[in-house]
């Protein structure tokens, strides 16, 4: 086996320091009743070369539905969006003194991740307009579910109200991660025009945070600065995710609207989708409340010549020292896409990230209106970035299944989560969708 | 050693970011401009983040030049105990690249994702022989998610038969991250103290399990590098007063087709693909901590799940027992790519066989170095032996100095000051990809670095002077907070 150095001399020589005679005889403090019978029952080993060629045809089955005209054109979002990734990222992720390297306890021989991770708190905090930023979450569901906890723990109150358009994904890991604490969520209903109504906020008691997620599930720019106000009347700390994180290239950003606490999806900036996973969970928040946050955090500080230097710091805050009073339980957090995500933002630079940010704006609004010239029903008016709710005739289900036929998928259908949005798809567009695309996708749809 | 100290090479500085780059500069090829622009709302517009502007060439010279200031697998020996920092194999890098996995979207109709699907059945079926469980969940996406679901697990089981407990026992060889996810639950931890031989008595834990306790979290082998000898024994007693005995996998890496761990009673344990499985750290993650169960857990594993029928891949929530959903979509695929593909490579044999040489590897260090520190339990090591600096801090050298010190010999420290039951520990894990030479290497090394500290402990005090940077100072960086330039 190619990992494994140890020739039979070498075996024998180091058994011999040991002291023992085989290589069984190392286990000797295993007893019998926790030991296997007989080996596991696994597939025989493939060379480098047959685990190339069965993986190539396990990916292959994984996208062309059948055909062999390539990758699909997805018209999907809803938490992963497809956008360009440039090559200088792919090719820098490849350098393996990032990828081999385990999170930097020991600083002096990790100041290229750490410097990196400063980097990335850094522009994050400015993407999503706060005061500081932590070194990365799981996921947009993981760090949505650490802020609210965030907030109960700095308001010491038990209840939270969530946005219904907020991803159903992220209300379920939430609901997962505070129903066994006995923690209460309040649901707020949407309003006809696609966002989040928060009218019932005040008949609500001893609420810690409220949370909506801007742009929402259906694409719709939630009003923030409104919404930040009602929060600040009622005393209770704001809390704004998001999954499509490029929309803060040309939208005002959250922390300019009052938002105590921002956290979301990082996928988006240079992370592939890879069905789901990994992602990035970016999470911000006022600096007053930096000792609450959970995850890891990077530090400048100084070495003993008093040169500049980067530390993993506060970690009184942490689960390895605070045990079972840490703000979190996590420890192995999603560095490397951070990484991604810092190289992405960098390339882009503020020119860019504008400019781009436009782009997958208007170009969404074209296949909108276009569809809607068309003479279907665009379900809600609310400006909207890269995502829109299309209601389409009650067959549609015919002509969705004739278009995946033709390698286009033709949006999210919106029941599962949401009953009374029958026959309700959530489309999306990026900038990886030309005109011609569109066109044709629209010309299909009426065919 | 030839040549002790780790030679000096070109080291480049390089600014922060935003102290470099011009506006107007790009490092982005931007997409044709074929639409017009529509109005966006003037009270929706912002002015754009403040990130400076810099072209391609720029991004690439910045972080090629940070890489050089890391050091990883792949540069050398990377001992950091309960890490597990195996080398990480290339070709399942590029797997995990593959157009049809790293472009898949998760809410595509499950007949356009069956290779994805069936990759991950089949992994969760692998994982579950090669540890002797019946199921597995892929979903949680590090370790510590891993924990946080197997706490979930025992409480939706309790649940089920309308129990309400509030305690959960966790030794002192646990893993850090233990108290802190059953407190995520609502669990009060109740430390127990291992025995004179680095593991848990029967005595000690019967002592403590009660009929509020909702069961154990036992690291094993646990972070001493010992083998839980009396893990069905425990079990045993835990059952008995109808608690639920959780397993900490992140050791697995030395009982690979060795244990069973459902025969030794575990009903809930938890796997790092990023350890054992060989994904790479990435610097802190991406992980993947899938949970594997014994069969009267299955109910409550969180949704969805996979299910076949006639060779159709399909994903279901509907499981009402369920503790819910953990992660946005399915965990982390792109490592368990990487999990699967070393399987395959390794088989059966190749896995026993890794787990054989990382236990071998870690009993010769043992040996080599126990007469220059002190080894407070000497007894037949699993993947990992710990040390501690009592020798040395008769000189006033301590474990840190120690550790800095290796680092300009050109190797990793070991993993410092844990496990908390050895003052000053130094846990030592060297993995089966580490050839003879190359801990011999090390041992020689750290050997000096133990004269050193009788005789010129100066030398260890200003370590390091081989890295980009002296000695940082962590306590300024925490008493006056900078997260952001």
């Amino acid at each position: 086996m190619r990992y494994l150095p140890h020739t039979p001399e070498d075996m024998a020589a180091m058994l011999q320091v040991v002291g023992v005679e085989s290589m069984d005889d190392l286990f000797s403090t295993v007893p019998d009743e926790c030991r296997r019978r007989s080996a596991p029952d696994l597939p025989e080993p493939l060379t480098e070369w047959e685990l190339d060629d069965h993986m190539a045809t396990l990916s292959g089955k994984s996208t062309t539905h059948g055909h062999d005209d390539g990758a699909p054109m997805v018209f999907i979002g809803a938490g992963r969006y497809e956008h360009f990734i440039p090559e200088s990222i792919n090719y820098l992720l490849g350098r393996s003194e990032f990828t081999t390297a385990y999170t930097p306890y020991q600083p002096e021989m990790s100041q290229g991740t750490l410097q990196a991770i400063y980097e990335y708190q850094t522009l994050t905090a400015r993407l999503l307009g706060l005061e500081v930023a932590n070194a990365s979450l799981y996921d947009g569901a993981s760090a949505l579910a650490e802020a609210l906890l965030m907030a109960m723990r700095i308001t010491r109150k038990k209840k939270v109200a969530l946005s219904g358009v907020i991803h159903p994904h992220y209300r379920q890991v939430v609901q997962t991660y505070l129903d066994p604490a006995g923690l209460e969520i309040v649901l707020l209903p949407c309003l006809e025009n696609g966002r989040t109504d928060i009218s019932g906020l005040q008949d609500v008691e001893d609420l810690a945070a409220v949370a909506v997620q801007s742009p929402n599930f259906f694409g719709c720019i939630e009003d923030l600065a409104a919404l930040g106000n009602m929060c600040r009347e009622n005393d209770v700390l704001f809390i704004t995710a998001f999954t499509e994180p490029l929309a803060y290239g040309i939208l005002k950003n959250p922390g300019l609207q009052g938002a105590h606490i921002v956290c979301g999806e990082g996928q988006s900036l240079g992370i592939p989708r890879w069905f789901g996973g990994p992602g990035l969970g970016m999470f911000a928040c006022k600096r007053q409340y930096m000792r609450n946050m959970p995850g890891r955090l990077v530090g400048q500080t100084l070495d003993k010549q008093g040169r500049r230097g980067f530390v993993l710091t506060l970690a009184t805050r942490e689960q390895h020292i605070r045990r079972e009073k840490a703000t979190s339980n996590i420890c192995t957090n999603s560095s490397l896409c951070a990484l991604s995500a810092a190289m992405y933002m960098a390339s882009l630079g503020r020119t860019g990230i504008r400019e781009l940010a436009r782009l997958n704006y208007d170009k969404a609004a074209y296949l909108r209106e276009s569809l809607r010239q068309a003479g279907f029903r665009i379900r809600f008016d609310t400006p909207c970035f890269n995502e829109f709710v299309v209601e389409f005739p009650p067959d549609f289900e015919l002509t969705y299944n004739r278009l995946l036929k033709k390698n286009m998928v033709a949006g999210l259908p919106l029941s599962t989560w949401y009953p009374e949005l029958k026959h309700h798809y959530l489309l999306c567009v990026t900038e990886t969708r030309s005109r011609a695309d569109m066109d044709a996708f629209v010309k299909e749809v009426l065919s | 050693m030839n040549k002790p100290l780790a030679p000096t090479g070109l080291n480049l500085d390089e600014p922060l970011l935003w102290e470099m780059g011009k506006p107007g500069r790009t490092g982005f090829s931007m997409p044709r401009r074929d639409v017009e622009p529509f109005p966006l709302d003037d009270g929706l517009a912002g002015d754009g983040p403040d990130f400076p502007d810099l072209n391609e060439m720029g991004v690439v010279r910045h972080y090629t030049r940070l890489s050089q200031w890391n050091f990883g697998v792949d540069t050398g020996m990377y001992p950091l105990g309960s890490c597990t920092m195996k080398y990480n194999p290339k070709i399942n890098e590029k797997c995990s690249q593959l157009k049809g996995f790293a472009g898949l979207h998760p809410m595509l109709p499950a007949d356009m994702t069956q290779g994805a699907l069936g990759l991950m059945l089949e992994l969760e079926r692998f994982l579950a022989e090669i540890t002797g469980m019946d199921a597995v969940s892929l979903q949680p996406a590090a370790g510590a998610q891993g924990e946080l679901a197997g706490m979930l697990l025992i409480h939706a089981y309790l649940k089920s038969r309308n129990v309400t407990r509030n305690k959960i026992i966790i030794p002192d060889t646990a893993h850090g991250t233990n108290p802190a996810s059953a407190a995520l639950c609502g669990y009060r931890p109740v430390r127990v103290k291992s025995g004179d031989q680095g593991i848990l008595t029967p005595e000690a834990i019967s002592e403590v399990m009660d009929e509020d306790t909702a069961g154990i979290m036992i690291t094993n082998p646990n972070t001493l590098g010992l083998f839980e000898a009396h893990i069905k024994a425990i079990s045993d007693i835990v059952h008995g007063k109808g608690g639920q005995v959780y397993c900490d996998g992140a050791n697995m890496n030395a009982i690979m087709g060795m244990v069973h761990m459902g025969r030794s009673g575990v009903d809930v344990l938890h796997l790092n693909l990023h350890k054992t499985f060989s994904a790479p750290h990435g610097g802190g993650g991406p992980g993947s901590g899938p949970v594997c169960v014994a069969n009267h857990l299955v109910p409550f594993l969180p949704v969805p799940r996979i299910l076949e029928g006639n060779g159709i891949y399909s994903l279901s929530e509907d499981f009402p027992q369920s503790l819910g959903r953990l992660h946005s979509f399915f965990g982390n695929f792109g490592v368990m790519i990487k999990a699967y593909a070393y399987i395959l490579s390794l088989g059966a044999a190749g896995l026993m066989k890794s787990s054989r040489l990382a236990v071998l590897n870690a009993n010769y260090i043992k040996e080599k170095l126990k007469s220059a520190f002190h080894l407070p339990y000497d007894r037949p090591c699993m993947h990992e032996c710990v040390f501690s600096d009592k020798i040395q801090r008769e000189q006033k050298i301590t474990t840190l100095d120690m550790a800095k010190r290796l680092m300009d010999f050109g190797f990793h420290p070991p993993t410092i000051y844990f496990p908390l039951v050895v003052d000053g520990a130094i846990m030592i894990e060297p993995t089966e990809t580490e050839s003879l030479e190359e801990i011999d290497r090390f041992i020689e090394a750290f050997r000096i670095v133990a004269t050193e500290a009788a005789e010129s402990p100066e030398l260890l005090r200003g370590a390091p002077k081989r890295c980009r940077v002296e000695r940082l100072d962590e306590t300024l960086a925490c008493r006056q907070p900078c997260l952001v330039g």
